[in-house]
């Protein structure tokens, strides 16, 4: 291979990479909190008894989970500065757009952990005289949470990763930070190689806890 | 404040955006093409008796599955070619990201459909002597393709999402159409409403068709 | 002496099929209840309507003599509030044990003690502990409900209904779910709280068992009473023509007594 590696100019930019880092970690962690809200929301409002109000919780999850990423964040580009009047502003613009797209993936996930509680539970604490708000909290959730685990994680891992997609509007977060300096210093193969490398550095974490909560899984099952 | 919605000027533009539609066709046929066989060969080894092969494949599906899509389109269309010395087109960078990484998801669904196989089947395929291989040709993975065909079309509906965003090294597709088309129109939030509602209906469709075959395979078990 | 519970004219339907069809039954106290009856009889539906777990279609259940629930142009409604402080008066053993699995045994039993009747932890503890000592498994204070045998996890079912100082105690099936070998353990501690003074409405098909442990014994047929009496005479010697059918169908009945009774007539 005649590529001669060189990754100094890395260091030269470190302060640089750091901020950025900081960035996709802030997007991340926005996005994760404001969907795990929508989730819990829109899954109370898909297992109401009101079927309006299943409805539109069915609409939302539709909606979001059959459209690329990359779609919703240009449409809100261009919709959020007019219905705000807030131009520009590359974060509120990610964040709103994979907030949306993660909410709806937290819905199911939150959902289908309630439905995953046996249903002889339900009938014992009512037996006892657990009220509906007491069966939920002390027996039901306790149980979901337990079930959800692996998939709460796994989802994690995808929003760190659909944080990459705003570098396409400019959000200052690796990946855009990476381009950046790679058609400054022409240095392709090292700047995207690191960008890999520090993303798989970042969430192998995630995916170890991923693989260990999923083998706990199966063992109790 | 009132928007007014002009989709005129969108409209005149359709042909570019058929060409759009077919750039997609051509990345997302491709990508399965590539991805669906190496897919198999990597369930295979990751279950076959050689270990070294094994660890090979578990790295390779861990490594693509937990890397972000636009970093690999990236490193492929700009790192790749000074890496090896060669001129890579926006298609061939676009469909290796895009098939090697979907090559990792297929793996690990292939390989969840060949263990969902009721052990008894390769006993009862022993006991009349068939050979592993046979076995795994006639009587295994037909029954694990059946039994995973609705997550193989969940798949392929994350491929589409992701091939989206090979607009990003200017790969003709039809999102970057619907780039071309609202800068030249000036009506970003129609184009991207109608590329929205255009992948909205495909995916969606695709979804139902999965929920559809799911019923069936559940009932004809 | 008021009857502690009296069922009148009791009827339940699920959509066009209607399960219970007038059932009216009334529990002393202290006495052991035992419904038998083939399935699709409606004896667990029956339970399941005494401690309103299911909402009867028509009819009325009465509580020392005071009824519960509101009658409304015929139709009986209930409050939640009014509801929750009623079942935690009956305790309920289901056949599926239905244990929290996220508890220990201790917190399996005293959760109901905290968060419905108000108890602190302390004394919730020890009453647990009472309540365990009583099933026998004081010792297994500490485990997890997959941790233990399926009797065992039945028995600590039985201690979290006791703990709640329930007036009745029902039990659904609560030995068809455990191996054989397991069901002899559950038996003695029913029979434990029956000589203790318990009112018990059993739904069992451990006719040896209903025929030693209760006072009386009802014969309920698709949602129907057909026979009512000492387990003697419905079991020995039914009267009604279902009642011989379903106890010609259970052939491996035998009782030491069975030879002599048919010369008593």
């Amino acid at each position: 291979m005649s590529h001669e590696w060189d990754f100094s100019f890395l260091i030269t930019y470190s302060g640089v990479l750091a901020k950025a880092l900081g960035s996709t970690l802030k997007l991340a962690i926005v996005c994760l909190a404001a969907g795990m809200l929508l989730g819990c929301v829109f899954a109370v409002a898909r297992t109401s008894r009101s079927s309006a109000l299943r409805f539109v919780g069915a609409a939302y999850v539709e909606l979001f989970r059959n459209l690329p990423a990359i779609v919703l964040l240009f449409w809100c580009f261009y919709t959020i500065p007019l219905l705000t009047g807030i131009g520009n502003d590359r974060f509120l613009t990610a964040a709103v757009a994979f907030s949306l797209y993660a909410g709806a993936y937290f819905t199911e996930i939150f959902r289908s952990g309630i439905n995953a509680v046996d249903a002889g539970q339900w009938l014992a604490g009512r037996a006892l005289g657990f009220t509906p708000f007491a069966l939920f909290r002390d027996i039901i959730l306790p149980q979901a949470v337990k079930n959800m685990m692996p998939a709460i994680a796994n989802e994690t891992i995808e929003v760190v990763k659909l944080t990459t997609v705003a570098a396409t509007v400019a959000y200052p977060e690796l990946v855009y930070t990476a381009k950046l300096l790679s058609d400054t210093e022409y240095r392709p193969v090292e700047a995207y190689t690191a960008v890999e490398g520090v993303l798989l550095l970042a969430l192998l974490p995630l995916a170890v806890l991923l693989f260990r909560l999923e083998r706990t899984m199966r063992r109790t099952n | 404040m009132v928007y007014e919605w002009q989709f005129g000027p969108v409209f005149r533009y359709l042909g570019l955006l058929w060409e759009g539609v077919l750039g997609t066709l051509a990345l997302t046929g491709g990508a399965l093409l590539l991805a669906l066989p190496l897919g198999l060969m990597l369930a295979l080894l990751r279950l076959g008796k050689l270990p070294v092969l094994a660890r090979v494949a578990v790295f390779y599906i861990e490594f693509f599955r937990l890397s972000a899509a636009i970093v690999l389109l990236y490193w492929f269309y700009f790192a790749f070619p000074v890496l090896f010395n060669i001129t890579l087109a926006p298609f061939h960078a676009a469909l290796l990201a895009v098939g090697l990484q979907a090559a990792a998801f297929y793996a690990e669904v292939f390989r969840a459909g060949i263990q969902s196989v009721a052990a008894g089947q390769w006993e009862a395929a022993r006991a009349i002597g068939m050979r592993r291989n046979q076995t795994l040709r006639w009587v295994i993975l037909p029954q694990a393709i059946r039994n995973t065909l609705p997550i193989l079309l969940a798949r392929l509906v994350d491929l589409i999402k992701t091939s989206a965003l090979a607009a990003v090294i200017a790969y003709p597709d039809v999102v970057y159409a619907a780039m071309r088309i609202a800068s030249q129109t000036y009506r970003p939030i129609e184009t991207f409403t109608v590329l929205g509602v255009g992948f909205f209906v495909v995916i969606f469709g695709l979804s139902q068709a999965s929920r559809h075959l799911e019923r069936s395979v559940a009932i004809a078990r | 002496m008021t009857p502690i519970l009296t069922v009148t004219d009791l009827h339940k339907s699920f959509g066009s099929v209607e399960v219970l069809q007038g059932i009216d039954l009334s529990l002393a106290r202290g006495e052991t209840v035992v419904v038998l009856g083939g399935s699709g009889s409606g004896k667990s539906t029956l339970l399941r309507c005494i401690n309103l777990l299911e909402r009867p279609t028509r009819g009325i259940i009465e509580m020392d003599g005071q009824r519960i629930g509101q009658m409304n142009d015929g139709l009986m409604s209930y409050r939640e509030s009014e509801l929750a402080r009623f079942r935690a008066r009956i305790g309920m053993v289901f056949q599926q044990f239905n244990l929290f699995p996220h508890l220990s045994v201790r917190d399996n039993v005293s959760i109901g003690q905290r968060r419905v009747l108000g108890r602190d932890r302390k004394t919730a503890d020890d009453r647990a502990i009472v309540q365990l000592k009583r099933v026998g498994l004081a010792e297994k204070v500490d485990a997890y409900p997959h941790q233990l045998s399926g009797g065992q996890q039945q028995r600590v079912a039985i201690a979290r209904a006791l703990a709640m100082d329930p007036a009745i105690m029902l039990f659904d099936e609560a030995t068809s779910a455990l191996d054989p070998e397991l069901v002899g353990e559950v038996l003695t501690a029913m029979r434990a709280l029956r000589d203790a003074g318990m009112t018990m409405l059993i739904v069992t098909h451990e006719l040896g068992f209903a025929y030693h442990i209760a006072d009386r014994i009802v014969f309920l047929d698709q949602g129907r009473i057909y026979e009512q009496g000492t387990p003697k005479e419905v079991l020995l010697a039914p009267r009604h023509p279902r009642t011989q059918d379903f106890m010609r169908g259970h052939t491996m009945f035998r009782l030491p007594e069975a030879a002599s009774s048919s010369n008593a007539g």
